[in-house]
């Protein structure tokens, strides 16, 4: 007895094809479940606030908290439309998009400027800043230091942390220069300046380890206490942004994040506290 | 002869599951056209384009320096992995003993399984600190000439392997002609066989271009990415697909209609790339056709290895 071609093919297509049916169908229904498991408060926007946010909802033991990371901009979109219990901003918000909601800062953090541990410079101006960044002066023996040019390094264009750098260093006319490096990771940015001794760049306060030093910006440099304070410029706030004041649970998440413990979770992990009010 | 139903009903599932992959080939084309036609129709081809200045908070989307970009640092990857990649393929198919080829030929073809972000992480480690404090070189080691070496080295596999199936594809009477013409084996090497297997390394070559177009990870760790046309090797550049990568995490409105500009960009180069390394090949077909025995099995085998089995253009545009 010989096989036709068809009959062979047909021996290893029917298991085949049977497999590939088996594997479609848990395929279709798994996704369903999901729907129904909301619930509880829900975060939404600012990719910087996401890892606190996080830590807040996994010490919070008054119920469930889902965090959904997705921009500040989506934050308070989330917020105006009510998808989200708490939109998320690390920005100040704009004057039209303020309209109808409620600020509540939740923390603050400090954006350090970082150069080389061996960089004799400890401190500049936010004028001298903004001439580095612009490319007016590319040489430390400018301000006092080596004679090398300077290694400038920024975050790419959209990043939260860039914005606020723009806005409180560069102003809304001067730009930072073309011939910047770019890296788009905050620990990456760090790890250059750790290896370039003639490197500078801006990282969010957290980030700061021993590898590198922060520079005192106008004689003030970036700590817990300066940056609660306000009296270190360069920082943003981290907002929690409801249409109306929060109620329910919502109210009583708020109220856990605002608290002495919810803040020491903040502090932990590298952000200023906001003053109790 | 009338098929059974069990067999119509799997070839029909078969052909199912073989049509989604080009309709998810045709989706994601009508996606980045969708999303990124708008901006480039606002903005006009021409200044998106040939535009030099990209700065997506102002409004302005000029790719111009990121074609350059791309441009430069493939150039300087062909540069230095050429010359070594034809060698290679050379040695291995001509001239190694087979029992140094079944080491070196599996050894070259692993370095294409080497994940992208470990050359990125060798390159930072090792290329930038070595150009940055050599006197010879300077800048911040960020550079085209850090991203063009660790690209040179990543096509390698891909010039290397489709090269030497073009060169052993190539008839051996081919060789035993020049050999009894009183050829020594280099002349042979350089007057009869390169040229007979022209094609198919020319092949292997544009496929290494769109494999060094569509790198990114590893350029993103080690170019420097400044929005700048670059003068020297020694500049930071950025490349297409980095200017993707690096700024969709918070990219939104225009500004992500413009990186998915960006991609169709890259997605023409990449088709460009594609249809020219086919027509290379499809060209072999017609310098070969001599009338003799063997040549047959060798066209074939041809097809096979250097034809077909090229690896896919450009997927790695979007990771």
């Amino acid at each position: 007895m010989s096989l036709t071609p068809h009959a062979q093919t047909a021996r290893w297509i029917r298991p085949l094809a049977t497999l590939l049916c088996v594997l479609a169908v848990p395929c279709c229904t798994s996704s369903r479940g999901k729907e129904s498991e909301r619930g509880g408060v829900v975060l939404a926007g600012s990719t910087s606030i996401q890892p606190f946010a996080e830590q807040w909802a996994e010490a919070y033991h008054g119920g469930r908290v889902t965090v959904q990371a997705g921009g500040s901009t989506a934050g308070i979109k989330a917020a105006h439309d009510g998808t989200a219990d708490f939109g998320m901003s690390s920005r100040e918000l704009h004057a039209s998009e303020a309209e109808g909601l409620v600020q509540t800062v939740v923390a603050r953090d400090g954006i350090a400027v970082i150069v080389h541990a061996s960089n004799p410079i400890h401190q500049l101006s936010l004028a001298q800043l903004r001439a580095i960044y612009n490319g007016e002066i590319s040489n430390w023996r400018a301000l006092g230091g080596d004679d090398a040019p300077i290694t400038v390094i920024t975050r790419e264009e959209g990043s939260g942390t860039r914005d606020t750098f723009q806005e409180i260093v560069m102003g809304a006319r001067v730009e930072i220069a073309s011939n910047a490096l770019v890296t788009a990771y905050s620990g990456g940015l760090r790890k250059m300046v750790a290896e370039d001794r003639h490197a500078i760049g801006y990282v969010t306060f957290s980030q700061l380890d021993n590898r590198v030093h922060a520079i005192a910006l106008d004689g003030i440099l970036p700590t817990e206490v300066t940056i609660a304070s306000r009296a270190y410029r360069l920082q943003r706030p981290f907002l929690f942004l409801t249409r109306g004041a929060a109620t329910g649970s919502a109210a009583a998440f708020l109220t856990f994040v605002l608290s002495i413990e919810g803040q020491a979770i903040a502090r932990a992990e590298g952000l200023a506290p906001v003053s109790a009010p | 002869m009338s098929k059974r139903l069990p067999d119509r009903v799997a070839a029909r599932i078969l052909l199912g599951a073989a049509s989604s992959a080009i309709a998810i080939l045709a989706l994601i084309t009508v996606f980045i056209f969708r999303e990124g036609l708008p901006v480039i129709i606002d903005r006009g081809p021409l200044s998106f384009i040939a535009g030099m200045r990209w700065a997506p908070s102002q409004g302005e989307y000029g790719l111009l320096p990121m074609i350059a970009g791309s441009a430069v640092v493939t150039a300087g990857a062909l540069l230095l992995g050429l010359p070594l990649g034809i060698a290679c393929a050379i040695t291995l198919a001509e001239m190694a003993p087979p029992r140094a080829r079944t080491v070196l030929k599996p050894t070259i073809e692993l370095l294409a399984g080497i994940p992208s972000v470990v050359y990125g992480f060798i390159g930072m480690e090792v290329l930038v600190p070595f150009i940055r404090e050599n006197p010879a070189f300077g800048g911040a080691g960020y550079s085209a000439l850090a991203a063009s070496v660790i690209l040179a080295v990543m096509v390698l596999p891909t010039i290397v392997g489709i090269s030497i199936d073009a060169i052993e594809a190539v008839p051996h009477s081919f060789r035993e002609g020049s050999r009894a013409l009183g050829a020594t084996q280099w002349q042979t090497i350089a007057g009869v066989v390169l040229p007979a297997a022209r094609s198919g390394i020319v092949a292997g070559v544009i496929l290494g271009i769109g494999r060094a177009v569509g790198e990114t990870m590893a350029v993103i760790m080690v170019a420097g990415n400044s929005v700048r046309m670059p003068h020297s090797l020694l500049d930071p550049v950025r490349t297409l697909t980095a200017n993707i990568a690096l700024e969709m995490g918070y990219a939104s409105g225009a500004h992500a209609q413009a990186l998915f500009a960006t991609g169709i960009v890259l997605f023409i180069i990449s088709l460009a790339l594609n249809e020219l390394a086919g027509r290379a090949r499809r060209r072999r077909r017609v310098t070969q056709t001599v009338p003799e025995p063997t040549l047959t099995t060798a066209e074939t085998r041809a097809e096979l290895l250097g034809g077909d089995n090229a690896p896919p253009l450009g997927r790695e545009h979007f990771a």
